[in-house]
């Protein structure tokens, strides 16, 4: 998000479901979408179908790459390739000078730092075939339409913001950007990322990515909220941990997050967490987190025990509504936090709460949410009944009765220098491998990601009876598996220079030697994040969980 | 895109090119019987319950599938088109166990069908199977299944591309089948449910439900429907949650919504325990 | 590219030799090739086994559950284990009113088989041997000569099928060098002159399908040559294809110039092994002779499916899904063969178009005499010649005759009283009949009609694809109420059969049972 909005100025993907299925041309770049978003590959399979070409950069040969060309890249070099893409464009001539030259700036020093990568170059460093570089670049050069779509195979790495800048060069290049059938589709991993950061839930922005440091803007929502607001940016996530660690930060209130199992280095973060003076956590379960908390406040399920809007990848808010009751002292989250406010002394009144319990969350929530339309003018349009009536509704939408298009960004298009706005910048950003060394000791690569069937740590997947689940493993190419004398089923100790965890060993010949998989879906059994690296971008927040660097041993069993 | 008209039941009916009848008949308030039409999917007209009259036609035509053309003259009622339709609701009602399709019962009284014209153990085969409950996610009672490919083609290339179903064997004995008829476990499924939500009989159902059909809990009266959104990964499926007795026991999504198209993935369709009040005993309470 | 998913049963060497040996190098994503790579399989074992199933599904990038689905499908073609040796006895209808049924050697696997196309020759048995050299026997009466000769027959039985020499030498592909020079047009025109219906049973005019193909825009365009001869009591291509495979070849490539098509296919019955080894013989030498140019002519063996003779199905049958008929329109013209425009004829059409060109004319007819005559076999007889004539050649007694089944099991019947009608689409149409393929088989009074009657409907309850409700269930039922004798309900059954069934056989399934009731035979 932090790439597109120093890009672009807004945060979110340009294009919409429909239109990937009108592309050319898709690149699924660190995304296993065919596992990971079902439903958005969906929308590629309809493309593909059409005859739409699917090229899918990923160090694993997932089900998503089966559908199409696969670039299997080295963890960790998708600068290089991106960069070697960008100069094969170049040295062409498959670049769209005109779109460079009206709607972009510092192409010069891009074209400077992209003439290193040769496709010789970059093959050695990325481990992918010259010739589909070679074939990817000329593929997305030349569609009348792409798409360029990227999940945490792109972010979750100590350099995440480089990395999606350095995609967003290649729609620069190519004038893929800001039409319909064109854009940049980053793939959000929870079902409110985008609009979590879009309400605001981020330390340096006001709702509708308005800066906290613009005085009009503050001013505006000083008025709103007859409070003063000061005027500094606040911390991440990974921020808050280092102030943790500084003792800077001596309190916590956690609100349906599970970070003693979702975070990278899983022990250090246990650990600040367990020294904090006081720490509050709200959850539908009692999670590892919770466990470790001064105080619980069981909560409803935000999307089925409460109501409200999330919204999508494709910056659809859409309606989330209550079906079921919560089940015994859970209360709903907006309950909760009025209630702690009316404890604190702000009278807040909310459709009847904190006050009336028993009024209806459908009301409370479109009340929180006409409050802030008026002070979001990407959302100002979106009434609770219009959101209802169109199957959710795409910002921005600043107009009471139409509808934008689907699209962003389509100004840089424009011919008049002024509807034009300002020019979308090239980055010149560095190729840097994972900060997490491989060495003689610890020569594996273990990259980390989902399956189909489970989610995250597993809150929320791990009940249904799955006939896919097995519980986590150890993925390994069969090659290292004969170097390392084990067979499937065989345990294994998987050790990094952050702890070690053990579990059985799974044959996948989608690796390459050298790269090991697991998931983290079951920390119960297999505690992966023991051993993750939390070296963080300074920028996201987003740790490197996509870069280990381990020691593979068989574990003895004695009998 | 050319605009013309069609007459259906003597009136004029303004229509688009790539219309359908059935759309026609729709635009008139006709109801239109249908079993294999789905809004999602390319008809396979396989059902024949839809079939009109179209004058110069030797044979009645689908209306699901046959795109209207400049001056076709069609009946939807006359006494071909409605000893047809009795006809193939008799044979249906006579071949498989429809008490779960809907409307069935309705398009029998209107048509006069009596599908136990057709019914006699000694005389009169019937499809029958034990249902085959090899998963905990769905259930497949082949009893119920008339053969409308929904369920193939939901699972193949006009949406999921798994290609886990097919129809095996020939004539009266094909059957909805994975290869070599192997349990469900042993097949490429993944578990969407994607056949299970187009499925218009009841063939397919989820295990939720197939239990509460079983035991006789199942109570349409006391049930709700309620859409939101899945709190799986961020594409942002609509889910709309049956729930009876505060439990969901199904989830579906819509057809018409432009995310899914009625579609959902294993978690979006399957994952909902985690709500239930016996899975969350640990919370604490004040 | 998918993301299939395969199964962990191996083939034998055995087996994957066979299949890799039927499939080219380019093999992946041919799901074309499923139907050849399933029979290379059967072929060797008996039995499609499950590794070998795998093998195929691998090679093509198919979707297992589909190529189960196609397998299925078959009647030649077995999922289960079935012994390499099996006798394939033909249970239908000329076969089944002989005095003395065919009789399988001791001990051996018998399959009923539906009609086996030798009719002339029944009763009927074929025995299939898989292995690396795979054969099928026949048990039957001799081979007959063509009874009765004209221009459709004149070299069969007299030049050695295998001759390209011999072809040649009496004129052949002499009419295909004349086409060439005057043009698709002119192919059209003369076949439009002579008025040539198509002769596999719908009589469709030929130069009206060849003109609609070659005037379609897209540049692909195919020619499929309908050799897959399965209604019951038809036998007549298998004799041209047998005795005069040269003609075959030079009409086909005649009708891919009249219809712009660079690429055909003949769908040849799967139990015709003689007329394959023709063919591909014939197909062979005349391209190595260079005399078929850039045109290229494939031979796809079907495998045990009469629904497969329909003009769509046979399109799914040859891209390698389930020989299920599409809903038409959009009719093979512009939308067939893998999607392109497609002109489906006959094999007696083909050789007759081919006469035309010749300068022959179409002033004959070949019809198939069975059952109770004296001389069954192969007449080709002038247009116009009456039933009773026709009947008297064969060395029939009218006064023995019961009935007469015209056109096979989607036919009607034909009463003694009504042997003055002429063997013409109209005369038949005169007496509620029709020609179809050429069936003129004759019961004498000792066939149980009601026996009769049965076979043909089980015929059509074992045919059907299963696709369309009112087939699938109706022919069923259809089965049911003649033998419980429910003659109303009968006829409401055949009536939403005729009037609501996807395809032609669907549609004709009733016919002859229509017919038969209402000449009062049952």
């Amino acid at each position: 998000m932090v790439g597109l909005a120093t890009v672009f100025g807004a945060g979110g993907g340009t294009s919409s479901y429909a239109e990937v299925e009108t592309a050319n041309v898709i690149i699924m770049w660190g995304s296993n979408a065919r596992e990971a978003h079902p439903i958005f590959f969906h929308h590629v399979l309809k493309a593909i179908n059409n005859g739409a070409q699917l090229f899918t950069i990923d160090p694993r040969r997932t089900t998503t790459a089966a559908f199409g060309e696969h670039l299997q890249l080295h963890v960790g070099t998708d600068i290089a390739l991106a960069y070697a893409i960008g100069r094969e464009i170049i040295v062409n001539e498959l670049d769209n000078a005109a779109f460079i030259n009206s709607a972009t700036t510092g192409f010069a020093e891009y074209r400077e730092a992209a003439m290193e990568w040769t496709l010789e170059k970059a093959s050695a460093e990325t481990g992918v075939d010259a010739s589909l570089i070679s074939d990817l670049a000329h593929a997305y050069a030349g569609a009348d339409r792409a798409q360029l779509c990227w999940t945490l195979g792109i972010t979750e790495h100590h350099n995440a913001v480089d990395n999606v800048v350095s995609l967003i060069n290649l729609a620069l290049l190519t004038g893929h950007v800001g039409r319909h059938g064109s854009g940049l589709s980053p793939l959000r991993g929870q079902n409110n990322v985008q609009g979590g950061g879009d309400m605001g839930a981020i330390p340096n922005r006001f709702v509708g990515f308005q800066d906290i440091l613009d005085p009009e803007i503050r001013a505006k929502f000083e008025t709103a909220y007859g409070r003063d607001i000061m005027p500094e940016y606040g911390w991440h996530l990974t921020q808050m941990f280092e102030a943790m660690d500084r003792g800077d930060l001596r309190a916590a209130y956690v609100i349906g997050e599970n970070p003693a199992q979702s975070e990278a280095d899983v022990a250090h973060t246990r650990h600040l967490l367990t020294n904090l003076d006081h720490l509050v956590v709200q959850d539908i379960f009692l999670t590892k987190t919770a466990e470790l908390a001064d105080v619980v406040l069981p909560a409803a399920a935000a999307w089925c025990e409460s109501a409200g809007t999330v919204t999508n990848s494709e910056r659809r808010v859409q309606r989330v509504r209550k079906a079921v009751d919560s089940p015994g002292e859970a209360r709903d989250d907006m309950w909760i936090i009025l209630e702690m406010a009316r404890l604190m002394g702000a009278e807040w009144n909310y459709g009847g709460w904190p006050h009336d319990r028993s009024a209806p969350v459908e009301i409370v929530a479109e009340a929180v949410w006409d409050e802030l339309r008026p002070l979001s003018p990407m959302h100002h349009g979106m009434s609770y009944e219009r959101i209802a009536n169109e199957g959710g509704l795409q910002w921005p939408c600043p107009s009471d009765t139409e509808l934008g298009p689907t699209f962003l960004h389509g100004r840089l298009w424009a011919t008049n220098a002024d509807e034009r706005g300002r020019p979308a910048p090239f980055s010149v950003v560095q190729h840097e491998l994972p900060v997490d060394e491989c060495t003689s000791e610890y020569p594996i690569r273990l990259t980390t990601g989902r399956r189909l069937d489970s989610y995250n740590t597993g809150v929320q997947s791990a009940s249904f009876a799955s006939p896919l689940r097995f519980g986590e493993t150890i993925d390994v190419h069969p090659a290292d598996a004969a170097a390392l004398g084990v067979v499937a089923g065989d345990m294994a100790r998987v050790s990094s220079r952050r702890g070690a965890v053990e579990a059985p060993v799974r044959l996948d010949e989608g690796l390459r030697p050298g790269l090991a998989f697991m998931t983290f879906h079951f920390p119960e059994q297999v505690d992966v994040n023991l051993i993750t690296i939390e070296a963080a971008d300074p920028r996201s927040g987003t740790s490197e969980f996509k870069a280990t660097a381990v020691r593979i041993e068989k574990v003895l069993v004695s009998v | 895109m050319s605009e013309f008209n069609i007459s259906i039941d003597g009136m004029d009916v303004a229509m688009e090119s790539g219309q359908t009848i059935l759309a026609g008949c729709s635009s008139q308030g006709i109801d239109t019987p249908t079993l294999c039409y789905g809004d999602t999917l390319t008809p396979k007209n396989a059902c024949r319950v839809c079939m009109v009259e179209l004058e110069g036609s030797r044979v009645l035509v689908p209306a699901c599938s046959r795109k209207a053309e400049p001056g076709m003259v069609i009946h939807t009622e006359s006494d071909r088109v409605n000893q047809s339709r009795k006809m193939v609701l008799e044979l249906l009602g006579s071949s498989v166990d429809m008490s779960q399709t809907d409307h069935f019962e309705e398009w029998c009284d209107r048509y006069d069908a009596h599908p136990e014209r057709l019914i006699s153990p000694d005389a009169h085969t019937r499809v029958y199977e034990d249902p085959k409950l090899d998963n905990d996610l769905y259930g497949r009672d082949y009893s119920k299944c008339i053969l409308c490919y929904k369920c193939v083609d939901a699972c193949g290339e006009q949406w999921q591309n798994t290609f886990a179903i097919s129809v095996a064997g020939r004539g009266f004995k094909s059957r909805i089948s994975v290869e070599f008829d192997a349990p469900m476990t042993d097949s490429a499924c993944v578990y969407c449910g994607n056949c299970v939500a187009v499925c218009p009989t009841g063939a397919l159902t989820p295990m939720t439900e197939y239990h509460m059909r079983k035991v006789g809990t199942f109570a349409p009266e006391r049930q709700t429907e309620t859409t939101t959104v899945c709190p799986y990964c961020g594409v942002g499926c609509n889910l709309t949650l049956h729930v009876q007795d505060n439990e969901i026991f199904k989830v579906t999504s819509p057809s018409d919504h432009s995310v899914t198209h009625g579609n959902l993935c294993i978690k979006g369709r399957f994952g909902f325990s985690h709500v239930s009040i016996n899975r969350r005993g640990n919370l604490p309470v004040d | 590219m998918s993301d299939l998913r395969f199964r962990n049963e191996v083939a034998t060497p055995h087996e994957v030799a066979a299949i890799d040996a039927a499939l080219p190098a380019d093999a992946r994503g041919r799901r074309d090739l499923l139907l050849p790579a399933l029979h290379a399989a059967n072929d060797l074992m008996g039995w499609v086994s499950p590794g070998a199933l795998n093998h195929i599904c691998r090679s093509l990038n198919v979707a297992p559950a589909d190529a189960y689905a196609v397998a299925t499908f078959y009647d030649l073609l077995s999922v289960d284990e079935l012994p390499p040796v099996v006798a394939m006895r033909c249970v239908d209808l000329a076969c089944r009113i002989v005095a003395v049924p065919a009789v399988a050697p001791e001990g051996m696997h018998v399959i009923e088989s539906p009609c086996l196309g030798l009719c002339e020759r029944a009763p009927a048995i074929a025995i299939r041997s898989a292995g690396e050299v795979p054969s099928l026997m026949l048990v039957a009466e001799p081979e007959v000569p063509v009874q009765i000769r004209g221009p459709l027959s004149a070299r069969i039985g007299v030049l050695d099928p295998a001759s390209l020499d011999a072809y040649r030498t009496s004129g052949g592909f002499e009419t295909l060098a004349t086409a060439r020079v005057n043009g698709p047009a002119w192919i059209s025109d003369q076949v439009d002159t002579a008025g040539l219906m198509g002769r596999g049973g719908a009589a469709f005019p030929t130069a009206r399908k060849w003109r609609a193909v070659l005037g379609q825009t897209v540049s692909q365009h195919y020619v499929v040559a309908n050799a897959d001869e399965s209604e019951p009591g038809t036998f007549k291509d298998r004799i041209v294809m047998e005795g005069d495979p040269f003609s075959v070849i030079e009409a086909v490539a005649l009708a891919c110039l009249a219809a712009g098509a660079d690429h055909a296919f003949i769908y040849l019955r799967g139990e015709y092994a003689v007329a394959n080894e023709r063919l591909q013989n014939a197909i062979d030498s005349s391209t190595s002779a260079g005399l078929l140019g850039e045109l290229r002519i494939e031979i796809r063996r079907g495998a045990g499916a009469y629904i497969c003779g329909e003009e769509t199905a046979i399109f799914n049958s040859i891209e390698g899904f389930r020989g299920e008929p599409r809903s038409k329109p959009p009719f093979p013209v512009e939308v067939g063969l893998f999607g392109k425009p497609t002109a489906v004829n006959n094999i007696e059409t083909l050789v007759a178009a081919l006469a035309i060109c010749r300068g022959d004319g179409v002033s004959t007819k070949l019809f198939c005499l069975s059952g109770h005559v004296a001389r069954p076999g192969m007449y080709e007889v002038p247009v116009g010649t009456t039933l009773g004539e026709i009947i008297t050649m064969s060395g029939a007694e009218h006064s023995d005759v019961q009935a007469v089944l015209m056109g096979g099991s989607a036919g009607a019947f034909a009463t003694p009283a009504e042997f003055a009608t002429p063997l013409t689409a109209e005369g038949m149409r005169s007496i509620n009949a029709t020609l179809g393929s050429g069936v003129v088989m004759v019961l004498d009074h000792s066939v149980n009609m009601a026996d009769f009657a049965g076979r043909i409907a089980e015929f059509f309850q074992h045919e059907s694809c299963g696709q369309c409700v009112p087939c699938r269930v109706g022919t069923v039922r259809q089965v049911e109420l003649l033998s419980v004798g429910d003659r109303a309900l009968l006829k409401e059954v055949d009536q939403v059969m005729t009037d609501s069934s996807i395809c032609g056989l669907g549609q004709t399934a009733a016919s002859a049972i229509r017919s038969a009731i209402a000449k009062g035979l049952l």
